[in-house]
């Protein structure tokens, strides 16, 4: 079950689901997507915002940071778009990351299936795309249910119910969550036509609503990640202040309260506010 | 001037929920990120600011206190037991960073233990002063500043 192509089958038993209207459907999400982030950055202004941004910054800059530019991406793109290290609590990294990278393997073998074995039924496609598209919805959907019940900031902090939905305001989180419970259930039910319909609306509302949903998250933060960088780099650190070594010669001539009261080696004070988790609402 | 939020920083932990003492920073349904939902109640406490783990969080300064085009930022170091202040003038002429301890313990190892403490005699229980009210906040040993040890009474009415 979980090693055949589920749109291969499709095909054998509808006249009207055939391999073109199947690509067809691909090509018309992804340009969704590309429309519906286009437009949200026209309307939000980000592209125009990081770049004045950035030209504020200047001229606080302490140094020229320019020859770093290349590592800085390089180590935005390793730390936070592929482990989500901006997360600074380390339960929704994790759920960020399953569902980050249930998502890609869902739409990826979504996609190789759909076009490279639209016709290969059975045994025909090779079992690592179906397994991987199983994989993918798993890892989607424990990550995403793990975010919607516990995790999320309205249930954790605000102290909403997690039944409390807004068709609108969720519409990304669930129909994401959606499209990866309706495609199992399609798959373990062999074919029941209801899932598969429920499948497609979710898809289409999940491609459909980039621009009212926060799909187009995935663009603006790793860009949001790598301004930052530079800032930090170039020492104008979006004007907040440095935070020296307080047992350095230095700090303790140039502020001379640090030793006065917490001595000339101040220990780790602990995690202060931070010890216990914010769901104090 | 109330608090704003840098949404581009934001990872939507909900420290500045937790803290905020109007209970006006919220996070947005759909974006997932904090915002104050009613800046008009903002006493500008700074507590959202120092509490923010990624300085996502902002004020506009009153025009007295940071002009147009200054400004004043904040970090709060839980670890190291210090707050830094970064103050950058409107002219750009200063750009001064300042740095203060906010702990001389660490976080949670010096709180009284009040249930050990010895019962309060009579005389304190009578007293004026608070159970355990800090020694500094009088620079002499002379009793309570009340009207009449200060020579005044109360009159009825309201005077100007």
């Amino acid at each position: 079950m979980i090693t055949t192509n589920p749109f291969a089958e499709l095909t054998a038993v509808s006249d009207y689901i055939t391999p073109g209207v199947m690509q067809a459907f691909v090509v018309v999400m992804v340009a969704f997507v590309i429309i519906g982030t286009l437009l949200d950055v026209m309307h939000k202004k980000s592209a125009k915002y990081f770049y004045e941004y950035e030209e504020k910054m200047k001229k606080y800059a302490k140094r020229d940071a320019s020859n770093e530019k290349a590592s800085l991406l390089a180590k935005t793109i390793t730390n936070e778009v592929l482990t989500s290290s901006e997360f600074s609590n380390p339960k929704r990294r994790m759920s960020h990351l399953l569902t980050m990278y249930g998502f890609i393997i869902f739409a990826i073998s979504t996609a190789v299936m759909i076009f490279a074995y639209p016709e290969a039924r059975g045994d025909a496609t090779p079992s690592i795309w179906p397994l991987l598209w199983h994989l993918g919805a798993l890892m989607l959907c424990i990550g995403g249910y793990w975010f919607w019940f516990a995790i999320r900031v309205d249930v954790f902090s605000e102290g909403h119910k997690w039944y409390e939905i807004d068709p609108i305001e969720d519409m990304f989180v669930l129909s994401l969550l959606f499209t990866g419970t309706f495609a199992l259930l399609w798959s373990l039910t062999n074919g029941y036509g209801l899932f598969f319909a429920l499948f497609v609306v979710s898809a289409v509302m999940l491609f459909g609503g980039v621009y009212w949903s926060k799909f187009a998250h995935m663009f603006f933060k790793p860009a949001a990640a790598y301004q930052k960088k530079i800032f930090w780099a170039d020492g104008s650190r979006e004007k907040l202040p440095d935070v020296p070594d307080l047992s350095s010669p230095e700090t303790k001539k140039r502020f001379p309260d640090i030793p006065k009261y917490m001595g000339e080696n101040p220990p780790n004070m602990g995690a202060g506010i931070r010890r216990e988790p914010p769901n104090h609402y | 001037m109330p608090t704003f939020v840098q949404m581009t920083r934001c990872d939507g932990c909900g420290q500045c929920v937790d803290i905020c003492p109007s209970d006006i920073m919220h996070i947005d349904d759909t974006l997932r990120r904090a915002y104050n939902i009613e800046p008009d109640m903002c006493w500008e406490c700074y507590s959202c600011v120092k509490a923010c783990p990624h300085n996502a969080i902002d004020v506009r300064g009153y025009a007295d206190f940071t002009p147009l085009g200054g400004s004043v930022r904040v970090r709060r170091d839980e670890e190291k037991g210090v707050i830094a202040w970064r103050i950058i003038f409107r002219n750009g002429k200063k750009d001064w960073d300042l740095l203060a301890p906010i702990t001389t313990k660490p976080w949670g190892t010096a709180i009284p233990d009040l249930k050990t403490a010895t019962a309060p005699s009579d005389d304190m229980i009578n007293s004026q002063l608070l159970y355990n009210e800090p020694k500094y906040i009088r620079f002499d040993e002379r009793g309570l500043d009340t009207l009449e040890t200060n020579g005044l009474s109360m009159k009825e009415g309201v005077y100007y």
